[in-house]
């Protein structure tokens, strides 16, 4: 039993790892002003296309170089993460609302509560994502809150489906069977009994859907459907970049490499998050 | 007014229907007196189980009562409203059931899971409870109260919880408490010390039990009483003595020759007659269609 505790609380390198990314790239983003070298929105034409600081004609305060217009893509990538975290934040918590309530009701109360739930749902999923983000985009216009809204909007059926699932295997427990003759009412147990055990699965999905939010808000940026103002954004400069690939590969590929890990830390997070708190697993 | 002492649990010709209309319990009589341990014994898919849930008012959606009452000490069970008798029977009743590795709730440690009855149901102070579920501990011969109260439900060995469960199930003071196979799911030789437990804390608390098994050596040790129920029919009802003594339904005496012996395991197992069976059979059909006449 001792040795069980001592591996529980050793230390998880996903964890630490992806946790230390997410740490990095959120306090630069919130801290942007001070932690950013330059002014992400001042062009100087003298400045156009320097490469990263190992290749010569690098000029020292432009770490990773700068985009056609001369403007320094380190400050740029780390204003553009305000709004990714933002988006990650809010889209994710608002569609885990939304799917996860619904899906707890389906799967516990069962009937006709999870037939219409479940097909509600069947509908929803489809529509093809990417294209259902733009047309809602089109519709609500762009601008911060209806990218986030759109997000919400169209991914809470992966909390639905999951957590339905989960409620679903959880109910048919006998210690479900138990607390309903000991006289609990249904709400209760629903809220006392089944919902402790669907919260590790609820973070990590929502783990999961805050980089599957910073995704869908770079292909929204990438189409120029996001946010209208001159915010940089990452989605935005990999659509710069790939104008002058040819010229200035590190434009496209830096954010790249963002994107990349931060969605992968987002993922790796939740899932250790998840074996980390889950009584049974740990 | 009669003198006789009130049954603590009665049911009279209860039957269950499922949605395609097949009986599985069928006009299903028997009663509990307070105090009393009273066996239910049958093969699986017999009912056993089935009669359990009916009584504790868990029947799956899938089950429906027809006919017949369940009275619990005097009050008819079917003429309460949903809310009054989910207060009825969570005050008067509890379930040792069959399988404690489901039957804890795996987020929750183990004390405030137990207590949490006594207090939001039966509005016991906390302290109270904390002194009431120890006490119990206790009684169950959990040498460390302190440290099982703090863990979650899978830091403990199978039996460990069913002696927790049981524990939980004499807490509030039940008249009745439906043990559904509780010694299944365990260990041979855990399940003589829990049959024991049961067995002792029914004596000191004076409760009945509904006991159900398919066990006949685990009736001879704890029943006064037995129900021999066969395709969700009683087919014979003796004290538990007699019924050892001289059986009378030829089911019965079947089923005991079925019974492994541990002087001569091999010679002495023998299957349910196909004569007997099929007897059964023809009972149950013309029990059906006697039925089916007044009901359609």
């Amino acid at each position: 039993m001792d040795e069980g505790r001592a591996r529980r609380r050793g230390v998880s390198p996903r964890l630490w790892l992806a946790g230390g990314w997410l740490l990095i790239a959120l306090l630069a983003a919130i801290f942007a002003p001070l932690v950013a070298p330059q002014d992400p929105l001042a062009q100087d034409l003298m400045l156009e296309r320097l490469p990263p600081f190992w290749i010569d004609g690098a000029e020292p305060g432009y770490w990773l170089g700068t985009d056609s217009l001369g403007r320094d893509l380190l400050s740029r990538l780390i204003f553009g993460g305000r709004i990714a975290f933002i988006v990650a934040f809010a889209a994710a918590f608002a569609a885990c609302l939304v799917g996860s309530t619904l899906g707890l009701i389906a799967g516990y109360f069962g009937g006709w509560a999870d037939r219409i739930i479940s097909r509600i749902v069947d509908v929803w999923m489809a529509f093809p994502p990417v294209l259902f983000a733009i047309l809602l985009v089109a519709v609500l216009g762009t601008g911060l809150s209806s990218v986030i809204l759109a997000i919400a909007i169209i991914d809470w059926t992966r909390f639905c489906r999951v957590i339905r699932a989960e409620a679903m295997g959880q109910s048919r427990m006998d210690y479900i069977e138990n607390a309903r003759i000991a006289g609990y009412g249904r709400i209760g147990i629903m809220l006392r009994e089944v919902l402790p055990n669907v919260v590790p699965s609820i973070v990590a999905l929502l783990s999961l859907e805050m980089g599957i939010a910073v995704i869908v808000e770079a292909i929204l940026s990438f189409v120029n459907l996001s946010i209208s103002t001159d915010d940089p954004t990452w989605g935005g400069i990999i659509a710069e970049g790939r104008l002058s690939i040819h010229q200035a590969w590190w434009v496209l590929v830096f954010p790249l490499i963002t994107l990349i890990l931060t969605v992968l830390s987002f993922s790796q997070f939740g899932e250790a998050l998840k074996a980390r708190f889950d009584p049974v697993l740990r | 007014m009669s003198l006789a002492v009130k049954p603590c649990l009665d049911i009279r010709s209860l039957s269950a229907v499922l949605a395609n209309g097949q009986r599985v319990l069928r006009s299903v009589s028997l009663s509990v007196q307070p105090g009393e341990v009273r066996a239910l014994v049958g093969e699986s898919g017999a009912g056993k189980t089935m009669i359990g849930k009916a009584v504790l008012g868990v029947l799956p959606s899938s089950v429906r009562i027809v006919e017949g009452d369940m009275l619990l000490e005097g009050e008819d069970l079917g003429k309460l409203q949903p809310k009054a008798r989910r207060t009825l029977i969570g005050a008067r009743t509890a379930l040792i059931p069959q399988d404690p590795l489901t039957a804890l709730n795996p987020s929750r440690r183990i004390g405030p899971q137990m207590t949490d009855r006594l207090v939001r149901i039966l509005g016991w102070s906390g302290q109270r409870a904390d002194a009431r579920i120890r006490q119990l501990l206790d009684e169950v011969q959990i040498r460390e109260p302190d440290r099982v109260l703090k863990c979650y439900p899978h830091e403990l060995s199978g039996g460990m919880r069913q002696r927790v469960l049981i524990a939980a199930a004499f807490a509030a003071e039940p008249r009745l408490i439906v043990a559904d196979e509780p010694t299944t799911a365990l260990d041979v030789t855990v399940q003589k010390q829990i049959l024991r437990l049961i067995a002792q804390l029914q004596r000191d608390h004076g409760t009945a039990i509904l006991f159900v098994t398919h066990d006949l050596g685990v009736v001879a040790k704890i029943s006064q009483k037995v129900s021999v129920l066969y395709a969700g029919k009683v087919v014979e009802e003796a004290e538990t003595a007699d019924l050892f003594a001289a059986p009378q339904h030829p089911y019965t005496r079947a089923l005991m020759a079925a019974t492994p012996r541990y002087t001569d395991p091999l010679a002495s197992l023998k299957p349910v007659d196909e004569a007997v069976l099929a007897g059964l059979a023809s009972e149950i059909a013309a029990a059906d269609q006697a039925w089916r006449r007044p009901h359609g």
